[in-house]
């Protein structure tokens, strides 16, 4: 599954599905900041659900948001039984909106045949922790509301619609002569 | 939002049953926590039965039980039984008022029906449960009119 959740902000991609309700299977799961190797796996991933494969998109994310990157910014992945199976990638935004510094989430994509493992909901709580202890206590996503089921998904772990309305219009081409 | 009777009964009916779902639960039961018509009720109990969501067992220790998949099953699945959600009937209005009016209308269904589309039922269990820990604060006057 993967969210969009800012405006204007990286190109990730259309949500497939989520894994938030896990059986608790006994394997090792693992969440750990995503590093430079991980990159194949996380744009097959993506690729899988999106039909779109962006290895350039994931490098220039790679670049912002993994090692290395200022502490505000996270790129985490999940590692199964030792192969990345899911990621997330957030950041935390400061007075955006007129909003007090709280922490978003915009993509979040787990493997289709690892959902149902709780793996999207560990990811959620990893990026959740490192939001909080940066020192912001809210977490915020966006996405399609046709989305019906990683809004699913986000609802099951507590999230609730937000404050914020999104408004959006048709930018008319401008006349010459 | 307001939703019909029927709508709001076979909600409260259903997440009822799903929160003890080895129990099966008297219409009357039902009926009495609600205030509602135990005939009026019944109908409404009877059309999730036949839909697959409630099973009911006769005779003495019976009444409802929910036969649903809680993980699956959302509030959509439940409110558009019992409620028109399709395209707002003033969508092909003729006027331009009226289309103005229908846009906006249709824009606050299409919010209902995400925000209902994306709660599973396991999702409002835990969701009750965790309003049992808060303290009860007023209803606003656009929630939900309650049972």
């Amino acid at each position: 599954m993967s969210s969009r959740a800012k405006p204007g902000r990286g190109g990730s991609a259309r949500p497939g599905g989520a894994g938030s309700e896990g059986t608790g299977a006994a394997v090792a799961l693992r969440i750990r900041p995503a590093r430079r190797g991980d990159l194949d796996r996380v744009t097959a991933i993506d690729a899988t659900v999106t039909g779109l494969e962006k290895a350039a998109y994931w490098r220039s994310i790679y670049r912002r948001y993994g090692a290395g990157a200022q502490p505000e910014r996270a790129f985490l992945v999940a590692e199964l039984d030792g192969r990345v199976a899911g990621f997330v990638i957030g950041e935390i935004r400061d007075w955006e909106f007129g909003s007090p510094p709280c922490g978003w989430v915009f993509a979040i994509d787990v493997e289709p045949g690892a959902r149902l493992g709780g793996i999207g909901t560990r990811l959620l709580e990893s990026i959740g922790e490192r939001f909080r202890a940066a020192g912001v206590t809210k977490l915020r996503t966006m996405l399609a509301r046709d989305n019906t089921l990683i809004l699913s998904f986000f609802r099951s772990q507590g999230m609730m619609a937000g404050p914020f309305i999104p408004l959006e219009m048709d930018v008319e081409q401008a006349r010459h002569g | 939002m307001r939703l019909q009777k029927n709508t709001s009964l076979a909600l409260y009916s259903v997440l009822e049953s799903a929160s003890q779902p080895q129990r099966h639960i008297s219409a009357a039961e039902i009926a009495a926590r609600l205030g509602a018509s135990p005939h009026h009720l019944a109908k409404v109990l009877a059309e999730l039965a036949r839909a697959g969501i409630l099973e009911s067992a006769r005779g003495v220790g019976g009444g409802y039980r929910f036969a649903g998949n809680a993980r699956r099953l959302t509030l959509l699945d439940i409110v558009q039984m019992f409620e028109d959600v399709g395209p707002h009937p003033d969508a092909v209005a003729a006027t331009p008022i009226e289309r103005a009016i229908a846009t906006i209308l249709s824009e606050i269904d299409e919010h209902a029906l995400a925000t209902f589309a994306s709660i599973t039922l396991a999702t409002m269990l835990r969701l009750i449960e965790r309003q049992r820990t808060v303290k009860a604060q007023p209803a606003s006057p656009r929630a939900i009119k309650p049972l």
